[in-house]
């Protein structure tokens, strides 16, 4: 370790902390504008502020490109990171390892639960076509996917899950009145359990924009994503949690 | 014309003969059946508008009522005028309204009640399509004042706040910086509803919803720009999902220029039943043939789930499925905005390469469609400054191609949606190409028997290959064993199945009658 934890931008020698940085500011170009845009990047701590670039587009609106030594510090000893549990992998890789590890089809039941009739999560997750130009898992060929669709029953979903011989059960739940997200999860959870032994219960999983991601132990399920999850989140997590990490604790 | 790829013209007529085989099937199985969309579409064109206050429109209400009593099968055209002639009202939207209250029963009609049904719902329906027709007039009024763009390829963006009033300027500032067609993408979901939400919406996923009212406030400010700017501004949107039919109507009433109406997507990507996508094709097509509506296909999406390269036949197959399916309902070749995409990784070797190939076969392949050229998405990192490069190379692709709709690319996709400064980047790239490059399509001739030429050839060939196993077995086999992408999508199975029927002996559609009386060519004069 060389001078401690304390680094700052690098734009071509060790220190300079340069910084490059492109907005726009809702008003129409001239000299006044220009000063505006020096005044925001001093006040982003960029100073002095060099104004490379400023060009008028739409009607009051200006681009703007400037590039300067920035004066904050950063301490790599003070950054603080929420890791996630598990190794976020590619489509491919996903495929690789449940076609090696677990020689079939993972099995995914998903579905919108109680009256909630919004499938917009779950199809985001399902659905080839995926959200944020990431694939749904029906893209994952070696994920077998049953998608019931909204307003399905708990014991339609159990009993689907049944029949699917389902290795993961995907709820997704947006309707949040009168606190219905949680009551259906935990209806459901408790169905799963009377249904079926603890060992061939599949994993339980429930999505939602109104979700505390720490709640999956009180509300019986095996986890619990929120807002902005991608396909690709919950793919890594299903291998994760039915076969890499499983191996990893019997061993 | 030769053309710059020497493509064998047996080869080609081969695979649109294999095309027509494998399609007719599909068209005959259309033909057979109607679907609760299409039903609501005719009632539509037949006057019926509004919803009821929980937001249902009033076609969905007035469908059900028929369904409850006599099915499907016969049509709604029949029960419904028939009620009317029984209940003296000349009001369809009124007769919604007391079949939602419980207050009518429908029957199927016989003898003069019949004819009596048949003549009041054709007159209806007839003056709806009128509607549509004018409509058409008024484009071609306009774009003959106020002029197409001045070059190809049209220059095409999107706009997707959610919010239609928010839209409204930023549609028009994109206009005011070259845009030549506005999009305006509708709200993640929407697609999945059996029903058009009613009225101007102010809040949307990832979207703004398609509403007639959205649709009419969109063309009424885009109207303002062509006046502005001299030059028609296109407007587009979304004619997928289960409400197809209805979508393409209410463009057709609202005079939207272009529709996104692909024969297989909703089946593919959106689990869709591919009867009830099929018989809704059909017909929204004849629509969209009829009200002068440019078509964009959707083939752009197998390459974002398949490998460009690899799977690079399968968007020949689908443009050639396309072709036929639009022919079929009376589309003319110039409103063929056939789909494909530049989305070969760029780690690839000679990957612009390929990219030129596959373009220049689409363009031989299709000489007088107005071909739908669309950006990277696959392939963009978040490397902002790496994605604009390949936007440039995706431009200058699309000029040396002779592509006739380039869908701006941005360096943010899959980052953000775009910001106004990324727009006016995105644009400044495209301006600058076509600016530079524009007319070196003329110079471009891939040397004969060369990298280009072998590759473009050697698609066409695997595309043909594709064509002969979907033949053996018929197009719905083959998409239920999933051929296309890599999903399986069996006829029985699927959303929106519940609103499919077989027709019934008598059943009677005066849309699909009027619309197969007259073709496209034969109203304009």
């Amino acid at each position: 370790m060389t001078g401690g934890s304390v680094v700052r931008p690098y734009g071509d020698t060790t220190g300079d902390g340069m910084v490059q940085v492109s907005f726009t500011l809702p008003v129409p170009h001239d000299k006044r504008a220009e000063g505006a845009a020096v005044q925001l990047a001093n006040k982003m701590g960029v100073d002095p502020a060099l104004l490379v670039h400023a060009k008028p587009i739409g009607d009051g609106f200006t681009f703007f490109v400037v590039y300067g030594r920035v004066n904050h510090l950063v301490d790599l000893s003070a950054v603080r990171v929420v890791e996630r549990d598990f190794p976020l992998l590619s489509a491919k890789e996903v495929n690789a390892v449940v076609k090696r590890r677990l020689r079939r089809k993972l099995s995914v039941v998903g579905a919108c639960i109680g009256t909630d009739a919004h499938t917009v999560g779950i199809d985001a997750i399902l659905n080839v076509k995926g959200i944020a130009g990431e694939k749904g898992l029906e893209y994952y060929r070696e994920l077998s996917v049953t998608n019931l669709g909204a307003q399905v029953s708990v014991p339609e979903l159990v009993e689907a899950a049944r029949v699917a011989r389902a290795d993961a059960v995907l709820v997704s739940q947006v309707v949040t009145q009168r606190d219905a997200h949680l009551h259906n999860t935990r209806e459901m959870s408790a169905a799963f359990r009377e249904a079926m032994p603890a060992a061939r219960r599949p994993l339980l999983i429930v999505g939602g924009p109104r979700f505390d991601e720490s709640q999956a132990g009180e509300l019986g399920v095996d986890r619990i994503f929120g807002r902005g999850t991608t396909p690709g989140e919950v793919a890594s997590y299903l291998v994760h949690a039915l076969i890499t990490g499983r191996k990893a604790a019997v061993a | 014309m030769t053309g710059k790829l020497d493509l064998d013209p047996v080869l080609v007529a081969r695979a649109r003969e294999l095309a027509r085989r494998a399609g007719r099937p599909v068209v005959e199985l259309a033909r057979g059946h109607t679907t609760v969309s299409v039903e609501r579409a005719v009632l539509r064109l037949a006057g019926v508008v509004g919803a009821d206050p929980d937001g249902i429109p009033w076609v969905n209400r007035l469908v059900e009522a028929v369904v409850a009593d006599v099915g499907l099968g016969h049509g709604v055209a029949l029960p419904v005028f028939d009620a009317l002639v029984r209940e003296q009202s000349a009001d369809v939207t009124l007769l919604a309204q007391k079949a939602a209250a419980g207050s009518v029963r429908f029957q199927v009609p016989a003898g003069r009640a019949a004819t009596a049904a048949r003549r009041a719902a054709r007159k209806a329906v007839a003056a709806g399509i009128r509607r549509i027709d004018r409509r058409r007039v008024e484009r071609d009024r306009l774009v003959k004042r106020y002029g197409d763009p001045p070059r190809r390829p049209w220059i095409y963006l999107i706009v997707a706040t959610g919010d239609i009033y928010e839209d409204i300027p930023q549609a028009q500032a994109a206009a005011r910086a070259g845009a030549d067609v506005i999009a305006v993408i509708r709200s993640t979901g929407q697609s999945l509803l059996d029903y058009v939400p009613e009225g101007a919406t102010r809040e949307g996923f990832a979207g703004t919803y398609a509403t007639q009212e959205n649709f009419r406030l969109m063309r009424a400010a885009l109207d303002v720009s062509s006046k502005e700017l001299g030059r028609y501004v296109r407007l587009t949107n979304y004619a997928s999902g289960l409400c197809m039919p209805e979508m393409a109507t209410l463009a057709g009433l609202e005079r939207l220029d272009m529709m996104l109406n692909d024969s297989m997507y909703g089946i593919l990507f959106r689990d869709i039943n591919p009867v009830r996508t099929f018989v809704d094709q059909r017909f929204s097509r004849q629509v969209h043939a009829r009200a002068g509506i440019i078509i964009n296909t959707g083939e752009d999406n197998y390459l974002t789930t398949a490998d460009a390269v690899d799977e690079a036949h399968t968007v020949t197959v689908s443009q050639l499925l396309n072709e036929y399916f639009a022919h079929e309902a009376g589309l003319a070749d110039w409103q063929l905005g056939l789909g494909h995409a530049f989305e070969i990784n760029p780690e690839v070797p000679e990957s612009l390469r390929l990219e030129l190939a596959h373009a220049l076969l689409a363009r031989e392949l299709f000489p007088d469609a107005p071909l739908k050229w669309m950006p990277p998405t696959k392939h963009m990192t978040g490397d902002v400054f790496r994605g604009n490069l390949l936007d440039g190379f995706f431009n200058l692709v699309g000029a040396l191609t002779g592509q006739g709709i380039l869908l701006v690319g941005m360096m943010t996709e899959a980052v953000v949606t775009p910001w106004l400064s990324d727009r006016d980047i995105a644009l400044q790239n495209v301006r600058y190409v076509l600016g530079a490059a524009g007319g070196l399509a003329e110079d471009f001739v891939p040397a004969s028997g060369g990298f280009i030429q072998q590759r473009a050839n050697r698609v066409l060939g695997e595309a043909v290959d594709l064509l002969e196993r979907i033949g053996d077995q018929s197009l719905l086999t083959a998409i239920a064993e999933g051929t296309f992408g890599i999903m399986k999508r069996p006829a029985d199975r699927g959303k929106g199945l519940d609103g499919v029927a077989r027709h019934e002996a008598g059943y009677y559609n005066p849309a699909t009658e009027i619309l197969e009386q007259s073709r496209p060519e034969e109203v304009r004069r």
